[in-house]
């Protein structure tokens, strides 16, 4: 999956965020007042009215120029994004499925997908189908949009103390303790890793592992450590103190930038509902192969702070999903329950079961939860704009 | 593997598909058939054994009954679309709302229904767990004869090519038509069922209508020259479909058939080094023409008297001879197996084999006879290595409005 996009924008009024559609089950539809056809070309934005009744709207954007273009709906103010389709190539047609009060709105295609686009005003009149944004809605997606900003914040916040110390102890040569601390670090990182891979420049400095790099690349962060912690028997040169330090260190700012950055970030639904899918996806191709901790082997650690962080991102939407598909909403409490029943199991005094130590049955299982519980979280996202 | 007798009858069986009659090399003309997902019977069975094959066997990872029948109504919902060339689902692979995944994985996308069948089937795990618990309220139904097979010598089982609580069998013409429709229905489980083996077969070593010509298998011999075929309705209602009266407790299994799988490992390299003499008298056919040393043409009845030089020209422990219907209370299969390649194992030799697949009415008399009779006489054996085993029963045909089993789970 993409990243989810942590340079958000501005946050979109979430109950008219759009969803784009590829085709209309009804097709042509000349007589539908809601139904607004662009053409977006190199240097043009026509639009085939200026004007509809509040409702549904659905603008069919047809790219005739020869760059990408995008087609926005923006507020009254010309910043407010109402609803967005991007990435429209030259001779394709994408739909944006918008639900617009009454009120000014602008439109813009921005061939190119730079600057302030082609602009012109467009106006929503009353109607009677208009969309009933009722208050409490709002305040559910505001809620949501508060709590995960402030679980996002406070885990960066854990990271940092416990990085600190970890360092710290690795630097001292206090070789147990730091073994001991390190899954308990990570548990922060892992929780919302999605977030944090969306700083592509901090990521690979942080979190690659040996079988990451590229030829000639340093390897530095977490898993440089690992090795250094949990040493391979023959073949490797331990670092010395000074490396050591430096490693250390370096982690250890990178944590900070990391830190100072998530501060500044805000979030829509739709990103807090595509983390929820991105953290699973990180757990299905790197904690339930055992490919994360190759050396520690605390895979489990990082297996449970994804699940965590996803099942937080989707707490924060499921009075939404409930209201509009309660049978989505069911299903995913169920099978996070029996996911987490699964890692229950393998829970220990000091934490988990080492994944070395797993059986290819205990494995098969937690792999067969981690599908169960992926596929119907690929239809999140969508349940949450509908 | 050479086999039952030819009894060559007439009559058109179950299959829609319009076709002339034998000839030779006349597959290209069928990519575009379609066969009926419904029926009497399921499809996949007496139709005219297709070239690919993706055969997929499934642990139940729910213990809800409601779920279990919720999957075998979509999948069979699936499995009517498409066998008719559309979509898994309804949205398509390109149709959909572009921030949901598709509802169908899109590599079938401009291919012809490619005379695809999807045949399902229930093992005996389905019934009742290790400790002989009721899983789903079915127990009471399980067949008599849907037992886990007994360990036949020569049988190096891995339990990871082995069993399962249901099966599908995906045919076609095209390999990845047979993929894209295991792919979605294996899709469609995601938390009610996971995968526990999967197998692709490559070459049809059956043929199942008179209307196909002989293919080889990887021995290089003709294989299923002797096949029960869709136009012998006799001997097919005998042999292959489970009656009425056959078994009390499963009533339910009637018109459908038992569904056995081995995936049969062939020491290729060794048998590549055998004289032709000798692979000739192993097999107790003819490698051009697969006629019975006995001599004639390859639809011959082989004759098992007739003397040669020391014993008998057809070999004593020739395969023909030991799984033939006279040695076994005239028992015949319906085999549909497929040739397969697996890569190569790590000394370099090929993994391959024959996936062997055949239905019959009763494993206990149409199926472990026989191969416990190979299993200990059978010159081949020395070239054999069997890894995977299943046996599963296949329910009869789903009608309109129907699911997939549904007489075993209501009325």
């Amino acid at each position: 999956m993409r990243k989810t996009v942590a340079a958000a924008l501005l946050v979109a009024a979430p109950l008219l965020a759009a969803c784009t559609e590829n085709t209309r089950a009804d097709g042509e539809d000349t007589g539908d007042t809601r139904a607004v056809s662009v053409t977006s070309t190199d240097d043009g934005c026509e639009l085939s009215a200026v004007e509809a009744p509040a409702g549904t709207l659905t603008f069919d954007v047809k790219n005739d120029g020869s760059q990408v273009t995008e087609f926005y709906l923006l507020g009254e103010d010309g910043l407010r994004i109402v609803g967005e389709v991007e990435n429209i190539g030259p001779q394709l047609s994408r739909e944006l499925v918008v639900n617009a009060p009454a009120g000014s709105y602008v439109t813009a295609c921005k061939p190119g997908m730079k600057g302030d686009g082609i602009r012109a005003d467009f106006t929503v009149s009353e109607s009677d189908d208009a969309p009933s944004a009722s208050a409490d809605d709002q305040g559910v997606v505001d809620q949501a949009l508060a709590n995960y900003q402030a679980y996002v914040q406070d885990q960066s916040d854990q990271l940092v103390a416990k990085t600190e110390e970890f360092v710290q102890l690795y630097k001292d040569g206090d070789d147990d303790a730091a073994r001991a601390l390190y899954p308990e670090a990570r548990v922060h990182w892992e929780r919302i890793e999605t977030v944090a891979e969306s700083f592509g420049d901090l990521d690979p400095m942080m979190d690659a592992r040996e079988a990451d790099l590229e030829e000639g690349q340093e390897w530095t962060g977490w898993h440089r450590i690992e090795k250094d912690l949990w040493p391979p028997a023959t073949g490797y040169q331990a670092l010395t103190p000074a490396e050591r330090a430096e490693y250390a260190d370096d982690l250890m700012a990178n944590t900070e930038t990391l830190d100072g950055r998530v501060q500044e970030l805000t979030y829509t639904v739709d990103q807090i509902a595509n983390g929820s899918r991105g953290l699973l996806e990180e757990v299905a191709t790197g904690k339930v192969t055992g490919e994360e901790e190759i050396w520690s082997h605390t895979d489990l650690w990082d297996f449970q702070a994804n699940v965590d962080g996803a099942r937080v991102a989707y707490e924060g939407v499921q009075p939404i999903v409930e209201a509009k598909d309660p049978e989505l909403a069911a299903t995913l409490t169920e099978r996070f329950a029996a996911l987490q029943a699964l890692l229950d199991e393998q829970k220990t005094d000091t934490g988990f079961v080492f994944y070395d130590d797993l059986s290819q049955d205990e494995i098969q299982a937690l792999s067969n939860a981690v599908n169960a519980l992926s596929e119907p979280l690929s239809r999140l996202t969508a349940a949450v704009l509908s | 593997m050479g086999g039952t007798a030819a009894a060559a009858g007439l009559a058109a069986g179950a299959f829609v598909a319009g076709r002339a009659t034998a000839s030779e090399g006349d597959a290209p003309a069928r990519r575009t058939d379609a066969f009926s997902f419904r029926g009497e019977h399921q499809a996949g069975i007496t139709t005219p054994a297709q070239d690919r094959l993706h055969f997929a066997a499934f642990d139940v990872t729910t213990g809800s009954r409601a779920q279990l029948i919720a999957l075998l109504q979509a999948w069979t919902e699936a499995a009517d679309r498409m066998t008719r060339g559309l979509p898994a689902g309804e949205g398509g692979p390109t149709e959909g709302a572009s921030n949901l995944p598709p509802d169908d994985t899109g590599e079938a996308i401009g291919l012809p229904a490619s005379g695809l069948t999807i045949t399902f089937g229930f093992g005996p795990s389905l019934f009742r767990d290790e400790q002989g618990r009721d899983r789903f309220g079915i127990a009471d139904r399980q067949p008599a004869a849907l037992r886990t097979l007994p360990h036949f010598p020569a049988d190096m089982l891995d339990p990871e090519r082995s069993y399962g609580d249901l099966c599908v069998q995906a045919c076609a013409d095209d390999p990845q038509v047979a993929v894209h429709a295991i792919r979605n229905l294996a899709r469609i489980g995601f938390g009610t069922v996971a995968v526990r083996w999967s197998q692709l077969g490559f070459g049809r070593t059956s043929t199942t209508s008179t209307s196909q010509s002989t293919p080889r298998n990887l021995f290089g011999f003709k294989d299923g020259t002797a096949n029960v075929k869709a136009e012998e309705p006799a001997a097919v209602e005998k042999h292959v479909w489970v009656g009425a009266e056959d078994d009390a407790k499963a009533a339910w299994l009637a018109g459908g058939s038992y569904l056995v799988t081995r995936r049969i490992n062939m020491h290729i390299e060794t048998w590549d080094r055998q004289p032709l003499g000798d692979q000739e008298g192993f097999v107790g056919r003819t490698k051009a023409s697969g006629a019975p040393l006995s001599g004639g043409q390859e639809h011959s009845e082989p004759d098992f008297e007739m003397p040669g030089s020391e014993g008998p020209v057809i070999p004593v422990d020739a395969h023909v001879r030991v799984v033939h219907p006279d040695f076994h209370q005239g028992a015949r299969m319906l085999r549909r197996g497929y040739n397969f390649v697996d890569g190569s194992n790590p000394l370099g030799g090929l993994d391959a084999g024959l996936f062997f697949i055949a239905f019959v009415r009763d494993p206990d008399t149409h199926f472990i006879p026989i191969q416990n009779a190979m299993a200990k006489s059978d010159a081949l054996m020395e070239y054999l290595k069997v890894t995977g085993s299943a046996l599963f029963a296949a329910p009869p045909g789903a009608a309109a409005g129907e699911y997939v089993g549904q007489a075993l789970f209501e009325a």
